[in-house]
């Protein structure tokens, strides 16, 4: 009984060991062997294509709402001290460190690395991936080294925008809904947003969610189960471990950029 | 004939295990070169694991898989896709890429290893897919095509780099009689227009017979005869002869090992 237990708890960790492994392995083979710039370019433009620009209208739809909220709820606390025009600091300063890499990275997880994941296992069930193996194609080169990139890419610029629309739709609420004097909004905006340690690390930060989240979603699918429910059951995984991986990045990543501030 | 005598594919003592269960145990196959051999045998006996394993797709435990002399197995990441160029695969479910359409699918392998024109390109494109007779197709998605045609145009896409060995998984499983006669003797012609050596792995018995030069046949992880098919039919073994003639029961049992059917019913709900 015990002894059968210990050989579960034992045979599970091997095989997350190993996976783990198998994701070390496809990262080193999608990048690093012989990259061919000609023949990725237009694959790579395609993927940014799917990737980025398809992404764009739920970032920019959910940036401008949270900043509208942020404007909102900070106006509500802030108007009781008097001290409403802080409103765009703390937007800008909220934005820029926190939620704009952290919700990018969690709305792109659902809409982007769930879609690579589904697309390529079902690459691989439909045997197209065996397919540009005999056809002497690396698949990891041409299926995978693209999306991965194009995920690379895209999460800090999508960062930015979010960034900036959420902002925009701060003082679209403060500014010109309750009524704040515009200049004081921008001007405590520029008075306490810091380049460096605000918005390169806000910036670093995306870098690192954009390189966790597409890798996990490329490997979820190239590492699937070619059945049905492999595929779904792989789609899942995308999504809550790109989720759990970013939530629990950011705590790591916010104590060494801001732990001593 | 026999296949000694000039063996493209040479197939020495190989053993492949899928967990406990051994696919092959010392494994002897030649394939002679310029003719059809058939790869023959019951479903579950392993025949796709041959082909990918010929492919370098998978590894055995022990033996060699020699291509003119190259050792498949012991090939590196790089070589192994230099050594692929050679081979075409028919799979058994096209594998045909979604996102291009039928010219584009065939003209794949020659714009990834090839530098020729594209007027050239086209030219060979349309000559490859007038040879399986869907030269008129070729602007269609794979989406829009039938089993049978689908497996046609992966036809083409196989022989497009006209490759030294063609393999084909499965070839005429699932296809209509019409389609079905038209892939024997597609892969007929074609084995001896182009010169190239074809294994077909397949359990349609009447058809692989038709077209075949050689044969194995394979059951339990060992090769249990192998000839000419005129040579089979002669072949004074049940196991073989339950297989040819496709009787019901007979060394291979129908019935997956199971407890007394009797019992089995009258038994508790477990």
């Amino acid at each position: 009984m015990i002894s059968n237990m210990l050989q579960r708890i034992g045979h599970r960790a091997l095989s997350r060991l190993a996976s783990l492994g198998r994701s070390g392995q496809l990262l080193f083979q999608a990048l690093v062997a012989r990259p061919q710039p000609l023949v990725m370019l237009p694959l790579l433009i395609k993927q940014l294509w799917f990737v980025g620009v398809l992404s764009l209208v739920i970032i920019v739809v959910s940036g401008g709402f949270i900043g509208m909220v942020l404007g909102l709820q900070g106006y509500t606390i802030l108007v009781d001290y008097g001290s409403e025009q802080a409103v765009g600091q703390l937007v800008a300063l909220s934005l820029a460190r926190e939620l704009a890499p952290v919700v990018t990275a969690l709305l792109f997880a659902g809409r982007a690395g769930s879609a690579l994941t589904a697309e390529i296992g079902l690459m691989k069930a439909t045997e197209q991936l065996a397919g540009l193996e005999m056809i002497g194609v690396d698949p990891l080169r041409r299926i995978i080294a693209p999306r991965f990139w194009a995920g690379f890419i895209c999460m800090p610029i999508l960062t930015m925008i979010f960034t900036v629309v959420g902002i925009w739709g701060g003082a679209l609420v403060a500014v010109d809904w309750l009524g704040i004097y515009d200049g004081s909004f921008w001007a405590s905006m520029q008075q306490a947003v810091s380049f460096y340690d605000d918005i390169v690390n806000g910036i670093i930060k995306s870098i690192c969610f954009g390189l966790v989240v597409t890798w996990i979603a490329v490997f979820q699918g190239y590492d699937c189960i070619p059945t049905s429910e492999g595929i779904s059951q792989a789609t899942t995984r995308t999504v809550v471990y790109s989720s759990l991986a970013v939530l629990g990045l950011d705590f790591v990543l916010t104590a060494l950029m801001f732990g001593e501030l | 004939m026999k296949p000694e005598s000039d063996a493209i594919i040479d197939i020495r003592g190989l053993s492949f295990a899928r967990g406990n269960r051994p696919i092959f145990a010392g494994v002897e196959i030649k394939i002679p070169r310029g003719k059809v051999t058939a790869i023959m045998g019951p479903s579950g006996t392993g025949k796709t694991t041959l082909l990918k394993l010929i492919g370098g797709q998978l590894r055995p435990d022990r033996g060699d898989i020699l291509l003119d002399g190259l050792n498949i197995p012991t090939l590196g990441r790089r070589e192994l896709f230099e050594v692929r160029e050679r081979m075409g695969m028919l799979f058994q479910s096209g594998a045909l890429f979604t996102d291009m359409d039928v010219f584009e699918n065939v003209a794949f392998p020659l714009r990834v290893h090839t530098d020729l024109p594209e007027e050239m390109i086209r030219d060979i494109v349309l000559m490859k897919l007038q040879a399986v007779g869907l030269r008129g197709a070729r602007a269609l998605m794979p989406s829009e095509l039938s089993g049978g045609m689908a497996r046609r145009v992966a036809l083409a896409r196989a022989i497009s780099l006209d490759p030294d060995i063609v393999l084909y998984d499965e070839p005429f499983t699932g296809q209509d009689p019409i389609a079905m006669g038209v892939l024997v003797n597609l892969i007929r012609r074609l084995n001896q227009a182009l010169g190239h050596t074809s294994i077909i792995v397949s359990h349609d018995i009447k058809e692989t017979l038709a077209i075949a030069d050689y044969v194995y046949i394979l059951s339990d992880a060992e090769v249990i005869a192998s000839g000419t098919p005129k040579e089979l039919e002669g072949v004074d073994s049940d196991k073989v002869r339950q297989f040819m003639q496709g009787l019901p029961d007979g060394p291979v049992p129908f019935h997956y090992q199971a407890p007394d059917y009797m019992e089995d019913l009258l038994g508790e709900v477990s």
